[in-house]
């Protein structure tokens, strides 16, 4: 899969901020409208992030005119000239479709205040996915593992025991 | 019916192109080596053998190692024959390399691969039948139902859609566009997917088939 990485590792050449599901943002997105280009803000709570590298989508919902609007953005797409997190917020799931069946005042996400700053991390980026690291487990020959060097011989066993207590 | 590459399928993903998000199959495609050139005078038509993903020389019998060392290149896991139209050869030295910079970018290729073997399948996922009800009652769910008439012909019709082996076998998709060339990585970016799992190998070839509205463009 490394292959498909270096191509997916192109489309990071933007500075996005890292945001959350919860998260107020604001969406900066190119619209071309009679074959002029303008940027159209699309503000609102983040209710899912979805998939990996390229294919990474997110969602956003807002309620427009007592009607709920969702809008599903790839995270890299070219069209998305900004995401502004406006605020963080304190939820418990990775998915909020919970916040589709409530209305008014329930769907306000509750802030998550940061200890130093208000502020919010900026020019992160967001696709950090934690590196695995390839355990290299030593290739275990029968002939060496005989007697208590076997993991099932009780001399080993008790060996472990005593390290614990 | 010259250009042809072979390569390994690596997977799937997708590019942004005008702003669109276009899915593409990875291809690591090449670089091959010509191992045999086929002439008129010799063998009746033109062609050239290609080869791909060298292998060791201590994994090959002896006369497959002469057939590749006649054309001065290490014995390679896979060979193709190329059809070529007349004087073609003249283009091609044994042992040339052959790498994706032969594609460029919107051209139309046509990708034949091994699809993913499905085992015994039945009518529904083999010939997509539509099935019976699943539910009310219904005994009857994913059976392929009728296959003929009684009296007359009192027989079932040749190549009737049955339930039986499906996949495991050299499929072509044709007119697949060619997104992007990576020449360092010898890499291939073909619109759409291509038949195999991640890891088998394709033949990548020119359009066979494009229609004249594509030719022109």
């Amino acid at each position: 899969m490394s292959k498909i990485k270096v191509i997916e590792e192109k489309l990071k050449n933007k500075e996005l901020p890292l945001f959350k599901p919860g998260d107020l943002v604001k969406v900066h997105y190119k619209v071309v409208e009679a074959g002029r280009e303008r940027v159209q803000v699309f503000q609102g709570t983040v209710l899912k992030i979805r998939g990996k590298g390229a294919k990474k989508t997110f969602t956003v919902r807002k309620i427009s005119f007592g009607v709920g609007v969702e809008r599903i953005f790839p995270l890299y797409s070219p069209r998305i000239a900004k995401i502004e997190v406006v605020r963080k917020g304190k939820v418990r799931r990775a998915k909020l479709y919970y916040l589709r069946e409530r209305v008014g005042k329930a769907t306000k996400v509750k802030e998550k205040r940061m200890l130093e700053t208000s502020g919010v991390k900026v020019a992160e980026k967001l696709d950090e996915e934690p590196k695995e690291e390839v355990k290299e487990e030593p290739i275990k020959k029968r002939g060496i593992l005989r007697g208590r060097f076997h993991p099932r011989s009780q001399k080993a066993n008790s060996k472990k025991k005593t390290s614990e207590s | 019916m010259s250009k042809g590459l072979l390569g390994k399928k690596v997977g799937m993903t997708q590019v942004f192109k005008e702003d669109k998000a276009i899915p593409v199959t990875v291809i690591e495609a090449g670089p091959c080596f010509v191992v045999q050139l086929k002439t008129v005078e010799k063998d009746g038509y033109e062609a050239i053998q290609i080869g791909f993903n060298e292998q060791r020389e201590s994994l090959v019998n002896l006369p497959i190692k002469n057939h590749f060392k006649k054309a001065g290149v290490s014995p390679m896991k896979h060979l193709v024959e190329l059809r070529l139209n007349k004087g073609e050869i003249e283009n091609y030295q044994l042992g040339q390399a052959i790498t994706v910079e032969i594609f460029s970018p919107g051209e139309k290729v046509d990708v034949r691969g091994v699809s993913k073997g499905k085992g015994f399948a039945g009518g529904v996922k083999r010939w997509g039948f539509a099935g019976f009800p699943a539910s009310h009652g219904s005994r009857y769910h994913r059976a392929p139902g009728s296959v003929g008439s009684s009296t007359f012909p009192a027989r079932v019709i040749k190549g009737k859609r049955m339930p039986g082996h499906m996949g495991n076998c050299r499929r072509t998709v044709q007119n697949l566009e060619i997104i992007e060339v990576i020449p360092g990585e010898n890499l291939l970016l073909v619109k759409g997917s291509v038949p195999g799992a991640n890891g088998s190998v394709v033949l990548i070839k020119e359009a066979a088939k494009l229609s004249t509205r594509l030719k022109k463009k």
